[in-house]
């Protein structure tokens, strides 16, 4: 039952477009953007890629975030799914999972190469993607709870960011570090990552709950 | 196995819809609900599966088959019809077999003789024909009550007949059925239960 969802999902996904492929657009397009905002100091830009390279991949996992109930809530799979054997926190989890495999894993995967536009150092291109694909995780399950709040809302996209953006801010800091720490003092990384892996378990935990208990009261 | 509503009253947007609404229901009886547009039978239905809490009452189950909410034992047919306009009918179908455990999909298939049209696009399909695949859900799994909200609509005469000789087989096997409807539906109902009667302030 719950693959079936993640199946069906992905089938979906690949068959309508807006998974991978237009998270990536918007990243490349944010992450050719910046150089010729910034201007072409080599300094500068291997500075700030890190920085840059987070904060593409938090708007594009936003981006995506109110896509992932609303189909199923205005067809009313949804509610059907509530009626399931499966109970509702776990039809949550697994559209987190094909949330994260369609937007923030192909992101996470390819963000560090999209780091050679920012003259990024190679060094950082293995911890950035790790921590990427770690924090990403916590993103998509929070861009979850946004998406049930949003439901109702007709621009709920919009609300989303402003709801979950300030959510993501631990992420950022943890994220970043974790990235750039391998640079520095080798613990740094340690801990960070540590604290991202943290994170990625207590929402695995909290955040199906939380999206479910909103996704009931939308039934009402 | 039993139904048993005890004085529901249900409140929709500070409006009172009805009160001391009571039936009960035993295996192999179907009921009937009826009432002009906004008299809450849509809003009843989802009482029964749990969705909506009712303002005063309840619904109590007894000796229920499995131990699992009064919901997972429903199939409830709704106005919208939960189907995917890029899967084709037969994914459709596989997906809520899936979904609900162990499915048949063939019998899903065979139930409203969607078969030749399994291939095709569910996007491309016409509304009753949308009808019948939402219908065929009905017959994926076992599951002792039947919700139907406005079943029949855009349903042509020889489909109306295969619901209701599928509503005459579940009551046959101990089921519950209860159908909100404006149209006549041929199926064996045992109550009929008109919300209008129920509704307060109305005179």
């Amino acid at each position: 039952m719950f693959t079936a969802i993640i199946a069906r999902d992905i089938r979906l996904i690949l068959r309508q477009g807006g998974g991978a492929g237009m998270s990536l657009g918007f990243v490349l397009t944010v992450i050719v953007m910046i150089p010729l905002g910034i201007g072409p100091d080599h300094e500068v830009l291997s500075q700030i890629a890190p920085g840059i390279m987070w904060i593409a991949l938090l708007l594009s996992v936003l981006l995506s975030a109110d896509r992932i109930f609303r189909a199923d809530y205005e067809d009313g799979s949804l509610e059907l799914m509530g009626l399931g054997v499966l109970p509702l926190e776990l039809v949550v989890l697994a559209k987190a999972v094909v949330h994260w495999l369609t937007s923030a894993l192909p992101l996470s995967l390819t963000t560090p190469l999209f780091g050679i536009f920012l003259n990024l150092d190679p060094s950082l291109f293995s911890t950035l993607g790790l921590a990427m694909i770690t924090g990403s995780a916590t993103l998509s399950l929070m861009g979850c709870v946004g998406g049930a709040v949003t439901l109702g809302l007709r621009r709920g996209g919009l609300v989303i960011s402003i709801l979950i953006l300030p959510l993501y801010v631990p992420i950022l800091v943890f994220g970043l570090s974790a990235s750039v720490g391998s640079m520095g003092a080798d613990h740094v990384f340690n801990t960070s990552f540590l604290m991202l892996i943290a994170f990625a378990l207590a929402s695995v935990v909290l955040c199906p709950v939380a999206a479910a208990g909103i996704l009931r009261a939308h039934f009402r | 196995m039993k139904l048993q509503a005890q004085t529901l009253a249900c409140e929709r947007g500070g409006r009172q819809l009805f009160q001391g609404l009571e039936f009960t229901l035993t295996g192999g009886e179907a009921m009937l609900v009826t009432g002009r547009n906004g008299a809450g039978k849509t809003s009843l239905l989802r009482i029964i599966c749990g969705f909506i809490e009712p303002t005063c009452g309840r619904i109590r189950l007894h000796d229920r088959p499995e131990a699992c909410s009064i919901g997972q034992l429903c199939h409830y047919v709704a106005h919208e019809d939960a189907i995917k306009s890029a899967l084709t009918v037969r994914e459709n179908i596989t997906f809520w077999a899936r979904f609900f455990g162990a499915g048949d999909v063939e019998a899903g298939l065979a139930a409203f003789g969607l078969g030749p049209l399994a291939a095709c696009n569910a996007g491309l399909l016409s509304c009753g024909q949308k009808r019948k695949l939402t219908l065929s859900r009905l017959k994926l799994v076992n599951r002792a009550i039947w919700l139907l909200d406005e079943p029949a609509t855009g349903l042509d005469a020889t489909a109306q007949h295969r619901l209701c000789r599928h509503m005459t087989h579940h009551l046959a096997a101990g089921g519950i059925v209860i159908a909100a409807s404006h149209t006549q539906l041929d199926a064996p109902f045992t109550v009929t239960l008109n919300i209008n009667d129920l509704s307060a302030g109305m005179t």
